[in-house]
Formats: C-alpha cells, sequence, structure tokens
C-alpha cells in the first residue's frame, strides 16, 4: 500500500501542508490579508473579488466556500481578516469553520482602526497560529486519504493524447485504493457528455451530469454568440483545437474508468470516496478555488502549452505531453510525459510515475509553482451581477 | 514505427500532427496499430490537425470517434483542419 506523509486534523481529514491561512471576507480587505501572510513564515493567503454588492445567491455562495477553504486539512488554523461592513455573513463562517475543529480568528480592519493596526494584530495572531501548527508532526497515511483533484489548462492536442490519460491513470489507482478524486470544468464535458454519463454508478447520477453540463451551455448561450474565441481559448486554438467539443473529449480522459459515485455543486466536500464530479467552469482561478473548498489535498494539472499557476495551500502538480513545452516552461513543469506521443512509454506506465510523484509532493516535495511563488491564481466563482 | 500524425480512432477522419508538416510531403499517419501515408495538401504544424479523407462542406469531422464539429467548405485530403474551415455545434448562441 503507497502512503505519504501529512497531518491529521481534528474532523479526520488529512492534510498534505501544514499552512496558516489568512482569508480576506470581502474584496477589500484583500490588501490586509496579503499583508499580514507576507509577514509571517508559515503562513499564506487567500484573496478574492467578491464579498460585497451581489445577489444573495452569489454570496450564499460566497460564505460557503469561505467556509469550504478554511476547513481544508491543508491549514491547521484561519484568521479572518475582515473590513467590517460587506455582506459576507463572518460570523456564519467562523462557525462554519470552527466544525472541523481548528482554531479559527476574526480581526476587522474598521474596528480596529485601520489597515496598519489590523495588521500589527493580525501579524501577531497569526505568528502565534503558525508557532501551534508546527509543533505538529508529520504522521504516514495510506492514498486512501488523498483527495485529488483534475484539472488542465493551457490546452493543446498534445493533452488529450498523453497528459489527460496519464491523469486517468493516477485517478484510477488512487480510487481504486479507496481514496477520492474530483472532476471539474464542467463547460469541458459539452460535447463529451455522453461519454463522462456513461461512467455515472446509476443513471439518476448521468442525469445529473446531463444538466450540469445543459446549465453551463445556457450560461455560455445567454450571450448570444458563438463561443468560440472564448471556448476554446485563443491559446487553445493556437495550439490546434478547433472546438469545444474537441477540447471536451481530450479533457475528459482525467475521468480515467472509474464509476461516477456522486455529482456535487461549486465548491461542496464530497460525501462519498471515489470518483465524483463537482460544478466548475475550466478557468484557473475559480476551479483551483473550487476544488480547494471540496477539500482536495493535492491536484494534478495537465497542460499542452504550459499554466503556470498553482494554489496558496493545495500543491498543484503540472504535467505536459508537449517535449517543446517541456524544454521552454521548465520552470513551471513539475514533470513530462512526452513519452507517450514520443512511443517510449506508455499512458499506464506515464500515470503510475504521475502518481509516484502526486505521493512525493502530498508528503512534501514541492511543485514548480510553490518554488516559484506562482500560487495566486484564485477567485470564487459566481454566476450573479455585481450590483 | 515512426509515426509523423497520430489518428486516435479507426474511422477518425483526421489526425493530429506530431511535428511541422510540409506541404507536398508524404507523411505516415499511425491509426492503432497501423500505419497511412498521406500527402499533405498543405503545411500543417505540430499538434494541428489534418483531413485523412476528402471532407465535402458540411460533413462530421470526427477524432476520438466522436463528431468535433463539422466542416465548413470542401477539406481535401492532406489539408489543414481547423477553425477557418470546421465549426463547432454546440454553445452556440448565435445559431437557432
Amino acid at each position: 500500500m503507497m502512503e505519504f506523509q501529512g497531518y491529521r486534523r481534528p474532523d479526520g481529514q488529512v492534510g498534505t501542508r501544514n499552512y496558516v491561512g489568512v482569508f480576506s471576507t470581502v474584496v477589500c480587505a484583500n490588501e490586509v490579508a496579503e499583508d499580514i501572510a507576507r509577514q509571517v513564515d508559515g503562513a499564506v493567503s487567500f484573496t478574492h473579488h467578491q464579498g460585497c454588492c451581489q445577489t444573495p445567491v452569489d454570496l450564499k455562495r460566497v460564505n460557503e466556500v469561505l467556509i469550504g477553504l478554511g476547513s481544508n486539512p491543508n491549514l491547521a488554523a484561519v484568521l479572518l481578516v475582515s473590513l467590517g461592513c460587506e455582506s459576507t455573513a463572518v460570523a456564519e463562517v467562523v462557525e462554519g469553520i470552527r466544525k472541523t475543529g481548528k482554531r479559527v480568528e476574526t480581526i476587522a480592519i474598521q474596528e480596529h482602526g485601520g489597515a496598519a493596526r489590523t495588521r500589527a494584530e493580525g501579524t501577531l495572531i497569526v505568528q502565534d497560529m503558525v508557532s501551534e501548527a508546527t509543533s505538529m508532526k508529520p504522521e504516514n497515511f495510506p492514498i486512501s486519504e488523498l483527495v485529488l483533484g483534475m484539472k488542465c489548462g493551457s490546452s493543446d492536442t498534445t493533452q488529450g493524447l498523453s497528459a489527460t490519460p496519464a491523469i486517468g491513470v493516477a485517478s484510477d489507482r488512487i480510487v481504486a485504493a479507496g481514496g477520492t478524486t474530483v472532476l471539474g470544468e464542467i463547460t469541458e464535458f459539452i460535447g463529451a457528455e455522453h461519454i463522462v454519463a456513461r461512467h455515472a454508478a446509476t443513471p439518476e447520477i448521468g442525469q445529473q451530469i446531463l444538466a450540469l453540463v445543459e446549465r453551463m451551455e445556457n450560461r455560455a448561450k445567454a450571450v448570444g454568440c458563438d463561443m468560440r474565441g472564448g471556448q476554446p481559448t485563443g491559446g487553445n486554438i493556437k495550439g490546434g483545437l478547433s472546438t469545444i467539443e474537441e477540447k471536451s473529449l481530450g479533457a475528459i480522459a482525467k475521468a480515467g474508468t472509474a464509476p461516477i459515485r456522486a455529482v456535487y455543486e461549486y465548491g461542496e466536500r464530497p460525501q462519498v470516496k471515489g470518483l465524483v464530479v463537482m460544478d466548475s467552469p475550466g478557468r484557473e482561478p475559480e476551479i483551483l478555488t473550487g476544488l480547494a473548498a471540496a477539500g482536495c489535498n493535492v491536484i494534478a494539472f495537465a497542460t499542452g502549452r504550459g499554466a503556470p499557476q498553482g494554489f496558496p495551500f493545495v500543491p498543484v502538480v503540472k504535467l505536459t505531453g508537449n517535449a517543446l513545452t517541456w524544454e521552454r516552461m521548465r520552470d513551471h513543469m513539475d514533470m513530462s510525459v512526452a513519452s507517450i506521443i514520443e512511443g517510449t512509454e506508455s499512458i499506464p506506465q506515464a500515470g503510475d510515475r504521475l502518481l509516484e510523484r502526486i505521493v512525493e509532493v502530498a508528503s512534501g516535495a514541492r511543485t514548480r509553482s510553490e518554488i516559484t511563488g506562482y500560487t495566486r491564481a484564485m477567485d470564487i466563482y459566481v454566476t450573479g451581477p455585481v450590483i | 514505427m515512426k509515426r509523423d500524425a497520430i489518428a486516435i480512432k479507426d474511422g477518425d477522419n483526421v489526425a493530429t500532427a506530431l511535428r511541422d508538416l510540409a506541404a507536398g510531403e508524404t507523411v505516415s499517419v499511425g491509426i492503432g496499430d497501423h500505419v497511412v501515408a498521406v500527402t499533405m495538401a498543405g503545411a500543417v504544424e505540430f499538434a494541428h490537425k489534418l483531413a485523412l479523407a476528402d471532407l465535402p462542406a458540411g460533413q462530421d469531422i470526427l477524432k476520438y470517434g466522436e463528431v468535433i464539429g463539422r466542416a465548413t467548405e470542401d477539406i481535401p485530403k492532406g489539408a489543414h483542419v481547423h477553425v477557418h474551415n470546421i465549426e463547432s455545434l454546440r454553445g452556440r448562441g448565435d445559431l437557432a
């Protein structure tokens, strides 16, 4: 049985990192949250553009996603930085995260008399949290405690031949070991939804998947134009992808062969083990945030052209099947599976190698995005207007 | 087995270039465990698609054994297949 070194949290979840999170509860508090995290080694910030002047459905989303992010096992404790007048239900967020048993504190800029005082007070709180967190020793856990988020981005046509099927193999292995894998990017089911639906464990789950895809396609159609140029993106088209259908067929290879056990809304925590589907668009900040809010403790990210992004507190393993990208974008890539196209390695062999890399990263090996500090791809997915 | 391009499923009418392919050259396209020769009707860069047959306007374009769009003009065998000569059928708010 493969094992990784992680951190057991009071609610039983296992983290692959042991950070203290500093979250802004509203766009207006971003600067202070970032400043506090920057001043304390071992702290990371999560900032976003939401939390005020939105429809109730989106505000509910913001509350739920902040609770989900705070509950992520890669965080030992959380400081919420509030402005003081926002629409985010800060007390509800605190209560939601506290259910995990971890320490949560709040600090409000308007109550503390401005940014400088809040920064000073918040820094002291976070120093204390890091001291507590780092007293904890990592332990060995089976890979059934992995919750793997799956993503592809800055895609080209090499991906569907190599990197996404390799993720599918790694997903199958984790599921077979009793772990959890999460597939998002519903936009990239369009044109391939019949194939995804065939993976559903029951006909009801198949219907839920089709409904999710229809809802996403209708969001695109509602603007009244051909979605091409938006999806596939300009970069996808340069990479040889001609239509959303083609992009989707390559992307869904990440699903591997395991049955889909459940379908969730954006950022919702899976209640079952195995492969699950979560609503989300494909854009990096929103899906990486959604996967983190769902409790993913590690993410595998296939990229043909070389997407550099990581996330503040969930390690993102980047793999490419494009030999040129491996050479050109070396400082952003964690592994190459160009061997598949070159004919020197099979897809299952590459998938096994990816799983080994995921386990190393889960145990603390740093990803390229962590090393380079390219970890600021984050935002909360909302569907309504700013009002 | 040297392959210059690869088709994913039998019956696919496009293949993906594994290197930059020049107009006029004859290339080896791997389809499963067999290889077919195609003479290029135009240049196709790495990772882009070429037609494996003459594709009349309106023809479904097949990759992974699935429809990825349709031809908007007649596409000769060996020509570049991309956004200039095929279109998506999905997410089209501009179609009735």
